[in-house]
């Protein structure tokens, strides 16, 4: 049964359509990892078993499909009625028989549940009008939400491995890498190497076999827009992949991927059987001779075998670490042979390169950093979430327009992009255009899309200090400056968050990044001083302050703050009392509470639970 | 053959040639932690980086390690310019942090200048550097018996679950290979001990000199091809009974002649 020929491909996509067609409507439930976190699992199951019972005319449970991650997280789970659009939040099971009765037997909306603008307070019912998407521009995320994560059919019926079939029967390789190298398309993993001319490159090497790697280690803190596509959407990474390996002429592809995304791994296998079962992988895909393998390779976690060269070493079988890459590892990679290694997200935007043309993805976004990139928004916004903008996008459009602005309306400080090893812009750079060389000239970086929005209630020498330290336990610990140096560094910010610092420690922080830069052998030491960097760049009057005055502008460096009753506002609920673990705080029913200085351990959980503002951190 | 400026002087060098022995055989001292001629190189320890440009470079200049940085035609490379101290400077007072008592690490900060770490010492630290030699040796050996463990600032060197290594035959080219002599093993009577499992040394049939373990003994025969009945003498009596061999063949030629 395995697709022989476009035609066939054709024919199947028709058929996939027409039986998609049969049903009045579709019900997608987002089965992405928040939605799953906060219950999708149970709506699925109440569907299922409510579908099962129930009889609708022009539906069935065939309908109802789970679908990968479909962005805005933070309101899920979410439940979307198509073809209307109907954008449903925070379902849970027992809102599943409204929904049945209202949006599928009928044509109505159950108000409660829809998406309430927090600028205007009104409902919205079509996710399209939420400002949080119609900000948006999908390519990479393109099948994200709208199809099963598990179906294959439901993949072809969108055009799927339409573009393999090109490739394959009207393109040759060399064509293939023109229309990337027309593209523009630049690495997704952080570096943004060209794609087109490490394809090139390979494609010229001599030695054989070539390889063919996609790079799912997503480490960063915070990120997780390739786990989404993986999981949701992992046929257009399988596709990307085929296509990059007949251009590059290999036989053999590897995805590595974290242990700690078990779906990930789950539906990346899922679709490498169903590609292969219908011909896509295998031996002479689609009748052209052409075969190629694709094998999961499982990673342990660690954050550096992200890095291409130790990337690779993992994938052998031995310890992850890099090597100095003189000789680079396109030409000498996997095995020592010749390998091309992209990221998740650069693979998923192969395909729509090669069905629309490199031009028209090259129209999009900035001259040199074209199409789009996908973030993860995460932190103090209001719409936290999967997100993907065209490049060039403002700082100020992502996370005030798509975002929603800044929690209960709180002061933004900074925005930290590219991961630990990126960088914190502040607010005097938010109308910077995001791309790869402005983000990197301003101080920080592209990396691989993670955004993480702070605002006023955040120390940004505690923010340094949870970088630094994410980073000296993720070090391989192979070379000395990125070993010991960040371990150095990351004991001087702890110095400066306790009070303990001097103005000379801060020349010393400067002086010790400047060698762990030249001195470093991989990038992840080279651009591990960078927490530091980019916080003392814009942000050293705050240093300043925790050194000089002593004192926490933001209130989070608990040795330098103090919690106190304001007497006036304390109406002695007794709530700070019942939550104290210490004991610190002592107080009778309706009389005003005090704080023990001497026992308080600066948790600050009396000030999240009182609810009369009536304590206050100096 | 390569030509490149090392110091200021032209230099040649055979192609494919690592740059840090271009500039030992020049003569020049740039230290070196990590490197054995024994192993690949491995660039961990950074010390041995020095700068390097071209003419067409218009004065940008990049720092590599010379250990597996291969020569090229026309590089220009400066082993002490001031940064490439500092960077050594910084390095050795990193490690200083790291060993304060390692007799080795201090004389080379006693070198640098250095008498004190400017850094904060690490508690309960050892003398390892993680330089990884040891562990290299081992793979080169053929019998990988110990490995790095975990990474970042807690990785050390160990045998798999902090157990007796199985495959560890007792060769100690790890501990006699440490730049900082910090493989413990002791050798009593006829038991050596490392990495907390004990080997039979073999005691030579003439002379009953110690030589190596039985399992080294038995890995040497295995792998080269030896006749294991070679172990049972020690180096020493090997060469007296080639000499006496000799000795003998000379007296019959004498006496063929005579």
């Amino acid at each position: 049964m395995p697709v022989q020929t476009p035609q066939q491909l054709n024919d199947l996509q028709k058929q996939y359509l027409a039986d998609e067609e049969k049903f009045a409507r579709k019900v997608l439930v987002c089965c992405g990892p928040g939605c799953l976190a906060s219950g999708a699992a149970n709506v699925v199951e109440e569907f299922k078993k409510l579908l099962k019972k129930k009889r609708i005319q022009n539906f069935s449970v065939e309908a109802l499909k789970e679908t990968g991650c479909h962005g805005l997280c933070e309101q899920g789970p979410l439940v979307v009625i198509e073809p209307q659009g109907i954008f449903y939040t925070k379902v849970k099971a027992k809102h599943v028989e409204k929904i049945i009765e209202t949006s599928i037997r009928k044509d109505e909306v159950v108000t409660n549940l829809l998406y309430t603008d927090p600028k205007t307070n009104q409902t919205i019912e079509r996710y399209a009008d939420i400002s949080f998407y119609s900000h948006q521009h999908r390519i990479a995320l393109r099948h994200l939400g709208k199809i099963s994560q598990y179906d294959i059919r439901d993949y072809i019926a969108q055009g799927g491995y339409q573009a393999l079939a090109k490739a394959l029967t009207k393109m040759k390789p060399d064509e293939i890498i023109d229309e990337v190298t027309k593209s523009g398309l630049r690495g997704r993993g952080g570096a943004g190497f060209l794609a087109g001319r490490k394809w090139a490159t390979c494609r010229k090497a001599e030695e054989q076999p070539h390889y063919v790697i996609c790079n799912g280690d997503e480490g960063d803190p915070g990120a997780f827009m390739d786990r989404a596509i993986m999981e949701g959407d992992p046929h257009s990474v399988l596709e990307g992949m085929i296509i990059c390996a007949r251009a590059v002429g290999s036989n053999d592809g590897y995805i590595y991927v974290r242990e700690e995304y078990p779906l990930a791994v789950q539906n990346l296998q899922l679709a490498i059987d169903q590609a292969t079962e219908y011909g896509f992988l295998g031996e002479n895909i689609l009748g052209t001779g052409f075969s190629f393998n694709i094998k999961v390779s499982r990673g342990g976690g660690a954050f550096v075998c992200g890095e291409s060269s130790a990337l690779m070493k993992s994938v052998a079988g031995e310890v992850g670490e890099p090597r100095a890459k003189y000789v680079r590892s396109v030409l000498k990679g996997l095995f020592d042979k010749p390998t091309v290694l992209n990221n998740v997200e650069s693979f998923a935007n192969v395909p729509v390169i090669i069905n629309e043309g490199g031009e028209k993805f090259a129209s999009l976004g900035t001259p040199k950093s074209t199409g789009t990139k996908a973030f993860s928004l995460v932190g103090k916004v209001r719409n936290t979430g999967l997100i993907e903008v065209p490049m060039g996008t403002t700082l100020r459009e992502i996370i005030y327009d798509i975002g929603g602005g800044i929690q209960n309306d709180r002061p933004f400080k900074a925005v930290q992009t590219g991961g630990p090893s990126g960088g914190c812009l502040p607010e005097s750079k938010l109308d910077l255009p995001v791309d790869f060389d402005t983000l990197t000239e301003a101080g920080s970086m592209m990396g691989s899309g993670g955004m993480i929005v702070v605002d006023d209630r955040t120390c940004v020498v505690d923010l340094a200090k949870y970088f630094l330290g994410f980073l000296v336990d993720e070090s391989c610990g192979k070379c000395t400056p990125c070993r010991e140096g960040l371990y150095q560094l990351h004991r001087l910010a702890v110095k400066i968050s306790e009070g303990e610092a001097t103005e000379e420690d801060l020349i010393k922080m400067e002086k010790l990044s400047e060698m762990i830069i030249i001195g470093s052998l991989c990038g992840l030491g080279k651009s591990g001083p960078n927490p530091f960097l980019s916080t003392i760049q814009y942000f050293r009057d705050e240093y300043l302050a925790h050194i000089r005055e002593k004192r926490c502008p933001a209130g989070v460096c608990r040795a330098l703050i103090r919690y106190d009753v304001i007497a006036e506002k304390c109406d002695g609920c007794m709530a700070c009392i019942e939550t104290c673990a210490v004991h610190a705080i002592t107080g009778k029913k309706g009389e005003v509470h005090v704080i023990d200085q001497d026992k308080c351990d600066k948790c600050g959980a009396c000030y999240a639970v009182c609810n009369r503002d009536a304590i206050k951190v100096t | 053959m390569v030509h490149l400026t090392i110091n200021g002087k032209v230099v040649k060098a055979n192609e494919g040639e690592m740059l840090l022995a271009v500039i030992r055989r020049e003569g020049i001292e740039v230290p070196a932690l990590c490197h054995h001629e024994a192993v690949e190189p491995f660039g961990a320890c950074r010390l041995c980086t020095v700068e390097i440009t071209k003419e067409e470079w218009d004065g940008w200049s990049n720092f590599v390690t010379s250990c597996l940085y291969p020569v090229e035609d026309n590089l220009i490379v400066n082993t002490h310019s001031p940064t490439v101290i500092e960077l050594r400077k910084t390095l050795i007072d990193l490690q200083l942090a790291r060993c304060p008592n390692s007799p080795e690490i201090r004389q080379l900060a006693e070198e640098y200048g250095i008498t004190k770490t400017s850094y904060e010492e690490i508690p309960d630290g050892d003398n390892c550097i993680l330089c990884g030699l040891c562990t290299r040796i081992c793979d080169q050996m053929g019998f990988a018996a110990i490995s790095t463990v975990g990474r970042g600032h807690g990785k050390k060197v160990a045998p798999p679950l902090d157990e007796a290594p199985p495959d560890c035959v007792g060769c100690l080219a790890c501990a006699l290979n440490c730049p900082t002599n910090v493989i413990e093993f002791t050798d009593e009577g006829n038991i050596r001990t490392i990495w907390k499992k004990q080997f039979e040394l073999i005691s030579c049939a003439r002379c009953g000199k110690k030589t190596i373990t039985k399992e080294f003994a038995k890995a040497l025969s295995e792998l080269r091809n030896i006749p294991i009945d070679y172990f049972e003498i020690c180096d020493e009596c090997h060469r007296k009974e080639l000499v006496q061999t000799m000795g003998r063949i000379a007296s019959w030629s004498r006496e063929v002649v005579s």
